[in-house]
């Protein structure tokens, strides 16, 4: 049993539900603005013209303000460049890059742990202008339109882009958001027949597909050569319509015998989009061991893994080699939470980013209209069921009985919420643990087989009409 | 779109679900269909010639159609009314997307629980007629640039404008 004092590694889930100063009034100037994308500001009105005003001011007190004020001026009579409408989401961003650092200033709280500081900026490279100005062009154009004005003409023109982009990796960070925000708008036209819209997350995607346009907006990490052992906590999928990321969570115990840091690391593919669920597994898993090796339950050794001051292991199977077995409950208990924290990159100051591994036990479990919450040390937090993924044996019914739960704390909508990625739970008398990702690896489950199977045979079908018409 | 019990909260969410997950399906008789430009449109396997493919398509309004070879021949089923090819789109799409959002999409008002058949039989009785064949040549480049994404290459730098998209879970 582990002890409630800090040293135990229990997060104070007290301090997620108290109120952050100066949330709400900076939730309030991002809402109005994004509700002025609604309407577009090709002529806007009174109301969108004042929530642009209130924008202006949030960020007045900031290196941002004179540029802010200039673009506001000209939004408010329909008269903004894509220049204006650049600074337009890059007030939006600094307002919610604020608002991340409040949340996550309480994550560190709550879970006491240590973050790394931020080392200086470098800009990345200024690459592909043109692809990234006509990305910028398609940008203006939609926020000039606003989501009631989208129709096929409009959203396709995202498409010649996307195409051009997407094999340069450079370049993938642009494409796959422009790619899965654009399937979105095209599913949704013509936008006068929509009832409502998807306030924030448009907006959301909208202005960072306008910052990531700015040549060098990625930025180029600093990078470091790692050595140690890797300890795998859970996997994290994401996954839209032609583009699918896991993303292991790790806790990484240098050889030198440094402090032990919390990691990720990523592989994404491109993908068509009929290859969906399990089948998404076997793109990943020919350019990255470790998700298999996570499922499985082992650890890994790295030699020499680069590695990002915010953590970022960029894996290559070149420097990692299979460890022992290591139960990722025993890692969370023990290791989770002696961790440091890596720094956060400038552009990803934002709430919908925040994902940090957590280890809870010794909570009740409520399940009302099928929503689950965990009440922890008293406090109610949320279950985020919705990013349980369908491509493994994790399910919400798994977590609504389970008495300890490796998860990301993430934070939506207003609220922290807790991501589960594994549970232990009792089946038959004995406690077996379930995680998100077992089947990253492979799978002995039968429907899991036979959806990996017909995915197998989507992807056979595709690359065989791929070799005679694509090269004819 | 996606049910959900709130709509402030909806509003509010960064990662609000907008669009339901493609359900798979097998993919030999129709490798491409999808619901874009204004039409349902896609690309049928010849169940002849390997090398062949029909490139179909319905109009949203009017329900005006289209069938032609990749080599531009006229699709001889698609005189008057829709061929096979046309009929099978029309299938597949309602496999992948669901009977509902094709009907939805194509503003045809049947019980969606009737499936493809009824979908297609209320468009057939309002007599479309026969499309241009305009609509083929892009069509036949966004099949090209659907099989273009098994050509990229994965990666293993993180792509943080992910965690805006968690997994479809919902999928059948
Ligand atoms: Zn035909």
């Amino acid at each position: 049993m582990v002890s409630t004092d800090r040293g135990g590694g229990l997060m104070r889930a007290d301090l997620l539900a108290e109120p952050v100063p100066g949330l709400d009034e900076a939730l309030a100037v991002v809402e109005a603005f994004d509700r002025t994308l609604i309407g577009g500001l090709l002529r806007p009105q009174p109301t969108q013209a004042a929530a642009l005003t209130e924008l202006a001011a949030a960020v007045a007190g900031t290196p941002l303000a004179s540029l802010v004020a200039e673009a506001v001026e000209k939004a408010a009579v329909g008269a903004a460049s894509e220049d204006h409408l650049l600074a337009l989401a890059a007030a939006r961003t600094a307002l919610l890059g604020a608002i991340h650092d409040a949340l996550t200033t309480r994550v560190d709280e709550a879970t006491g742990r240590g973050r790394a500081g931020q080392p200086a900026a470098k800009p990345g490279a200024f690459e592909a202008v043109n692809l990234l100005a006509a990305a910028r062009a398609w940008l203006a154009d939609l926020a000039r339109a606003g989501w009631q004005g989208i129709d096929h003409d409009l959203v396709s023109g995202a498409g010649q882009v996307v195409s051009a982009m997407l094999p340069d990796p450079a370049l993938r960070r642009p494409a796959t958001l422009l790619d899965g925000f654009a399937a979105e708008l095209a599913a949704c036209c013509p936008g006068a027949a929509l009832e409502r819209f998807p306030v924030r997350r448009w907006a959301d995607l909208w202005s960072r597909a306008m910052m990531l346009t700015h040549p060098g907006a990625g930025g180029s990490p600093a990078m470091e050569a790692v050595t140690g052992r890797l300890l795998p906590l859970g996997v994290d999928l994401h996954e839209h319509a032609t583009a699918v990321q896991a993303q292991v969570h790790a806790v990484f115990e240098p050889a030198d015998g440094s402090s032990p840091r919390l990691v990720r690391a990523s592989v994404s593919a491109p993908k068509p989009d009929t290859v969906v669920g399990v089948g998404v597994w076997q793109l990943l898993r020919p350019h990255m061991s470790l998700p298999a090796a996570a499922g499985d339950g082992r650890s890994m050794h790295l030699t020499d893994m680069p590695i990002t001051a915010e953590g970022d292991l960029i894996w290559s199977d070149a420097h990692a080699r299979l460890g022992e077995p290591a139960d990722a409950f025993a890692t969370a208990r023990v290791a989770l939470p002696g961790a440091g924290a890596g720094a956060i990159a400038p552009l990803d100051r934002h709430p919908a980013v925040i994902a940090v591994p957590v280890f809870l036990e010794d909570y009740a479990v409520q399940r009302d209209d099928g929503r689950l919450a965990f009440t922890v040390a008293g406090q109610r937090l949320p279950v985020d069921a919705d990013r349980i993924p369908s491509a493994g044996p994790l399910t919400p019914d798994a977590v609504a009985t389970s008495s300890a739960c490796i998860g990301l704390l993430r934070w939506d909508a207003g609220s922290f919420r807790v991501q589960p990625l594994a549970v232990e739970t009792v089946v038959k008398k004995k406690t077996v643990a379930i995680h998100a990702g077992a089947w990253a690896g492979g799978t002995a489950d039968k429907p899991a087989v036979k959806a990996e199977q017909a995915a197998t045979e989507a992807v056979r079908v595709l690359r065989e009409r791929a070799g005679k018409l694509l090269r004819t | 779109m996606f049910p959900d019990g709130d709509g402030k909260v909806w509003e509010a969410s960064s990662t609000a679900r907008v669009i339901p997950p493609a359900r798979p399906r097998k993919l030999a008789k129709v490798p491409f269909v999808e619901l874009a430009d204004g039409r349902l449109q896609g690309v049928v396997s010849s169940g002849s010639d390997i090398g062949r493919v029909y490139v179909s398509s319905v109009a949203t309004r009017g329900y005006s159609f289209a069938c032609s070879t990749n080599n531009n021949r006229p699709c001889g089923g698609a005189r008057g009314s829709f061929c096979k090819h046309i009929q099978a789109l029309i299938t597949e799409a309602v496999l992948q997307y669901g009977a509902e959002r094709v009907a939805r999409y194509l503003r045809v008002e049947v019980d969606a629980a009737a499936g493809a058949p009824a979908i297609i039989t209320t468009m057939t009785a309002t007599r479309p007629a026969q499309a241009d064949g305009t609509a083929a040549a892009p069509v036949f480049s966004r099949f090209l640039r659907h099989l273009g994404y098994l050509e990229l290459v994965a990666d293993t730098t993180p792509l943080p404008e992910m965690q805006w998209f968690p997994p479809t879970g919902a999928a059948a």
